[in-house]
């Protein structure tokens, strides 16, 4: 990223926090060994890592929620003059004016945005409510930041990028100076991270102090000054962001060559799907579909482009057997499916990757062994005369633990306890074991971090080696420009022709997904079966 | 300042120790109530304690007490299990002894052998029946089954009423709404006797571990757990939750049957509205206690049943209320709720320092 996009940090180098040797252990693990961190007036770190580096841990240090073993804490209070934080009091710091944005919300979905924000900021006991000065302070908090939500719509009726606006707009009314944001992007669309970057800019311009979380690599390129990276709980680097470069900063992350994903070229077979004139009407744009045709064939991948909430969702649905069209049918394997049944998909060599793997993909009290044989348990293999054999499951864990990588204390341990990036592989090794015909993979590497990303994608590549179909719907264009040999577009449930992904235009693809250029031409691809 | 912080990981200690402290501290607490009555505390634990163990007719006593709680708890931990809230085990009761009481009174006769199993199997699926309709109306309609379940326990008891005043009615009651007497091939013979404990006691014992097995090692008991942990997750994995839910609602809807089938044809003989003093309500408490383990079940069950036994002969014999054993039994729930609590949060206390 050059310097004109990222415009040097003009406001004077007055230091607002200075984090000095914090070390934190817990047990024989050192989450933060001797960490060191400035951050200045107006400035935008991002603290990067992959998941366990400590990055939480040092937060929570920050937050009072955790009570360092070794190290100090220093806030500049009003005068300037750096004074330090009273450790372990979460009251201190937010009195502080340290403010944070969680990744997953904190809001009451059932009031209104200006209540979620002046909850807890007013008296108890008042005998009536006048929030004017509420109104003013958030109105004029709004025009300075470009933070343009309507605080009077119930929360539940918001974008989740409106969501997000409301906790930061949350933390803002309450004075903050130093705001951490925890992954804000794991939740929103590129438009929406665009604009979300664009107000933190604006904030910062303002004197507003961020800190970033993050493990994308190319968001923390477009919106920080400085990078901060954490490996197992060491700092192991720190950077103007003007003078970082991507393939570096991803070594200083996990510590490795970071493999490249490379598709060979292949041609691809025959159809393995085929979705013709489908039609789902649910009501709700986000869970409908208009007429899709669409076909996947062997040894390809077909991805699906599109802002979220434009019916990946019931694209989805479809494909792992949860849904069944209202008008239309869906062939696989050259068979037109007259019972849309997950158990069936799944045992007719469909694999299917959730969108959400924590709430769809593992039931977080049974162990790994079972998640991982969940699909089939009623097959021969795991179960005689309706007695599971443990054997079986157990031996089929251990060795999808080695193969795939999976960490975790043993196949015997609940699946909760793993991290996302091993739940995802879990689920790889639940589906991929069985060498599926097709793969259904909804955002699969979506809130992963570099290492278990280039994973999931190696996995994909290896899958349509093997002469796999893979549907892959994706809301991260890089993902998928490097993965796929097709991409259609999806926009309010209409799916446009695929479009061979080495022609494709960016500016152009981005346009479809935004709705600006007709996606449901369905003009007949070459090769497509009449 | 308190603070509560999630573990991710409850050792077996906590998770085995937890139910058994709060059972004691239970107990406990009840000196209390007794030394506010006036009576002499220790004497009247000794009485506690001899009254539900102290003679082979009060263990006889205990556990005839413990069987239908033994089966109700099992009824609802099983549907807890699933995450199916089954409040109408009384009601289920009710019908699987009514079942029992209209086949088992002299319609049909024969062997021992063949008359118990068709009166077990009648009370089992009038109960099993009972469920259905609740759990088809919540999959398909999400009705909730609370509601359902709980207020069905009233309408059947009514209907309960109404049949024994009318084509249920003992024409030698001498106008007593109750039941033609269980037939004698029909009734569960007692195990010691001149005692009251009864066939049921065996029946339960097997229910109980026959369930443990089929949750832990069936393939049906996995799709159960999975439903019950996950349901989306299940689905997702192919697992139907509408066959899973009727699936369990048939086992819990069916051993609170089969505990109306042992108290009608076990312990009482006939059936009248008083059949039970809330079995089906108190089989929560019991597989809240064993935290819907259903070995455990049996081990709270024997708990309970030993408080209302063990209270109810101190009371007599020292004139205070028989309501002690309800308040031990509800202090025990709450003691193990505030437990389960402890075994998910530690509990933090921090000095608060004068805030900065």
């Amino acid at each position: 990223m050059s310097s004109a996009a990222n415009p040097s940090l003009k406001t004077s180098r007055q230091l607002l926090l200075q984090l000095a040797a914090i070390t934190k252990k817990f047990g024989p693990l050192i989450a933060n060994d001797a960490i060191d961190l400035d951050l200045h007036k107006g400035e935008i770190v991002a603290l990067l890592g992959e998941n366990g580096a400590g990055k939480t841990t040092l937060m929570n240090i920050l937050f009072g929620h955790y009570v360092a073993d070794a190290g100090t804490v220093m806030v500049a209070g009003a005068d300037g003059i750096l004074a330090p934080l009273e450790p372990g009091a979460p009251q201190a710091a937010l009195d502080a004016g340290i403010g944070m944005v969680h990744q997953h919300f904190a809001l009451a979905e059932n009031l209104s945005g200006l209540d979620n924000i002046v909850l807890g900021t007013e008296p108890i006991f008042r005998l009536r409510r006048d929030r004017t000065k509420a109104r003013t302070k958030l109105a004029k908090l709004m025009a300075g930041s470009g933070l343009n939500v309507d605080l009077n719509q119930p929360v539940h009726k918001l974008t989740v990028g409106e969501k997000q606006r409301i906790e930061i707009l949350k933390a803002l009314y309450r004075d903050a100076r130093l705001l951490v944001l925890d992954e804000p992007t794991a939740v929103l669309t590129p438009q929406e991270a665009d604009s979300l970057f664009a107000t933190l800019r604006q904030l910062a311009a303002t004197g507003l102090s961020v800190i970033i979380i993050a493990h994308k690599l190319a968001e923390v390129l477009a919106v920080s000054h400085r990078i901060a990276v954490l490996r197992g709980g060491k700092k192991v680097g720190e950077m103007a962001t003007d003078q970082a470069d991507r393939r570096s900063i991803a070594e200083l992350m996990v510590g490795r060559d970071v493999p490249v994903s490379r598709r060979s070229e292949r041609a691809p077979g025959k159809p393995v799907i085929a979705l013709r004139d489908v039609t789902i009407d649910r009501g709700d744009a986000r869970r409908s579909l208009h007429g899709v045709n669409l076909m996947a064939r062997e040894g390809e991948i077909l991805g699906i482009a599109g802002v979220s909430g434009n019916g990946q969702a019931a694209l989805a649905q479809l494909i792992a057997g949860l849904d069944r069209p209202d008008i239309g049918s869906v062939e696989i394997f050259g068979e037109k499916v007259t019972k849309f049944d997950a158990h069936q998909f799944a045992q007719n060599g469909i694999a299917r990757i959730p969108e959400d793997r924590h709430h769809d993909g593992m039931v977080g009290s049974m162990t790994v062994a079972e998640n991982i044989a969940i699909e089939d348990v009623r097959s021969r293999d795991y179960q005689k005369f309706g007695f599971l054999d443990f054997e079986a499951i157990r031996k089929r864990a251990e060795h999808a633990i080695v193969d795939y990588d999976v960490r975790c204390p043993g196949p015997d341990a609940p699946a909760r306890l793993l991290s996302g990036g091993n739940i995802q592989k879990l689920i790889l090794a639940r589906v991929l074991e069985k060498s599926p015909k097709l793969i259904l993979a909804n955002q699969p590497s979506r809130g992963l971090d570099v290492g278990a990303q280039s994973e999931v994608h190696r996995r994909l590549l290896e899958a349509r080696e093997g002469g796999a179909a893979v549907i892959l719907i994706s809301e991260d264009l890089d993902e998928l420009l490097t993965l796929s040999d097709q991409i259609a577009v999806i926009h309010a449930g209409h799916v446009s022709a695929a479009i061979a992904a080495h022609d494709i235009d960016r500016s152009e693809l981005g346009l479809m997904m935004a709705g600006q250029k007709k996606t449901d031409e369905n003009t007949p691809r070459s090769g497509d079966p009449a | 300042m308190i603070r509560f912080e999630p573990r991710t990981n409850p050792s077996a200690i906590m998770v085995y120790g937890i139910p058994v402290m709060a059972a004691i501290i239970a107990i406990l607490l009840a000196a209390i109530p007794l030394a506010l009555a006036g009576a002499p505390i220790i004497k009247a634990y000794g009485l506690m304690i001899s009254g539900a163990f102290g003679s082979m007719f009060s263990i006889s006593e205990m556990l005839t007490r413990a069987t239908p709680l033994i089966l109700t708890g099992l009824a609802a931990a099983i549907a807890f299990r699933a995450k199916l809230w089954n409040i109408g085990a009384e009601g289920q009761l009710y019908m699987g002894s009514m079942a029992a009481v209209a086949i088992g009174s002299g319609v049909i006769d024969g062997p021992s052998y063949i008359m118990i199993p068709v009166v077990l199997i009648a009370g089992a699926v009038a109960g099993a029946v009972m469920l259905i309709g609740p759990t088809l109306l919540k999959t398909r309609l999400g009705v909730d089954e609370v509601v359902t379940t709980l207020l069905l326990n009233f309408i059947v008891i009514l209907f309960v009423q109404m049949m024994l005043e009318g084509v249920l009615k003992d024409p030698m009651s001498m106008g007593w709404p109750q039941s033609e007497p269980v037939i004698d091939s029909a009734v569960l013979p007692p195990l010691i006797e001149r005692m009251r404990v009864h066939l049921g006691l065996v029946i339960a014992l097997t229910c109980a571990v026959a369930l443990a097995i089929f949750v832990k090692r069936t393939v049906w008991g996995f799709e159960i757990r999975a439903v019950g942990e996950n349901a989306a997750a299940a689905r997702f994995s192919g697992i139907s939750v509408t066959k899973t839910m009727v699936l369990v609602a048939m086992l819990s809807g069916g051993l609170a049957g089969l505990a109306g089938v042992s108290e009608v044809a076990g312990t009482r003989g006939y059936l009248a509205t008083d059949l039970s003093p809330g079995y089906g309500y108190a089989g929560i408490v019991v597989a809240m206690l064993a935290r819907l383990s259903p070995v455990g079940v049996i081990i709270s069950a024997v708990f309970v049943a030993s408080v209302f036994v063990g209270a109810d002969s101190m009371s007599r014999a020292i004139g205070v209320s028989s309501y002690l054993a309800d308040l031990i039994v509800a202090m025990s729930l709450l003691c193990v709720l505030i437990g389960g609590f402890l075994t998910r949060f530690k509990v933090r206390f921090e000095h608060q320092k004068s805030a900065g």
